[in-house]
């Protein structure tokens, strides 16, 4: 068997990816796409923690935050969207509605 | 057997992030989100949570990234063709702070490696949909009430933000 520690060691290595993605692209929809990775590491480090403790309470917690991250995405996008419709642009360097 | 498939869709995962991130296309992009996501559904079965993983596939691979997908399309995003043609500052801070992160987890990983609990074989009928149904229709049967509330709100929150004009009643 599998201990508890390697699956916390890709989860946080999986963060990790999620954090350098969202630093170093430029593409507003990538930076979203990373930061959907890096919900998915934390909610794969919880259901590691809910199993090996043999408590369901984590399951329903990344349950939530499935729901939540789902919400999340779609108004996300839709702010995507509308920001491309003013600048033409989902380039974050670009885009400078709140610089002065 | 359980360790070669752990090994097998932990290196699945870890490459299609890595490619995720390292992609200049952004259709391509997505679809090793997918994979991504797909090999963590496989986990989270190696994990005993089932029904997670039928969920993980069902809202993220499928619904999620479908919009994504979608939204791709209709931008029209064309790629970003200098990624890692010079050496930036920017992505040498990145990697600094990724690691820092990692380390700053294993460190505390490896300070508290004997307590962390081991695993009995008693709980093979912790994640099936009986076991996740029961404790989320009694226990949690608020939040998730409140869950339908979220997301009609984020739908029509949505629909308002990508509408196309907006109808202004005081024009400045």
């Amino acid at each position: 068997m599998v201990g508890i520690d390697w699956y916390l060691a890709l989860s946080a290595i999986l963060f990790a990816i999620g954090i350098v993605g969202v630093l170093i692209r430029r593409n507003a929809i990538v930076i979203f796409m990373c930061v959907e990775l890096m919900l998915n590491a934390v909610n794969l480090s919880l259901i590691s923690f809910a199993s090996h403790h043999g408590n369901i309470d984590g399951q329903i917690l990344v349950f939530f935050a499935l729901a939540v991250a789902a919400a999340e995405a779609v108004v996300g996008l839709a702010i995507i969207i509308a920001i491309f419709r003013n600048n033409l642009s989902v380039d974050v360097g670009k885009i400078n509605l709140l610089r002065w | 057997m359980t360790v070669y498939l752990f090994i097998m869709l932990a290196v699945l995962a870890l490459g299609s992030a890595l490619a995720m991130v390292i992609n200049k296309n952004t259709v391509n992009s997505a679809l090793f989100l997918v994979l991504n996501m797909v090999s963590l559904a496989g986990i989270f079965l190696l994990l005993n949570a089932q029904f997670l993983a039928i969920i993980q596939i069902l809202v993220y691979a499928g619904a999620i990234m479908v919009l994504f997908l979608f939204v791709i399309m209709l931008l029209n995003v064309d790629d970003e063709e200098k990624l890692f043609d010079k050496f930036r500052f920017k992505y040498f801070l990145a990697f600094v702070l990724a690691i820092a992160v990692v380390g700053q987890v294993f460190y505390s990983l490896a300070g508290v490696a004997d307590m962390l609990p081991a695993i009995s074989d008693q709980m093979v009928a912790i994640g099936t949909v009986e076991a996740v149904g029961d404790v989320l229709f009694t226990d949690y049967l608020l939040a998730f009430e409140m869950t339908a509330i979220l997301l009609t709100a984020a739908v029509v929150g949505a629909l308002m933000i990508a509408q196309h004009k907006i109808k202004r009643t005081d024009e400045i």
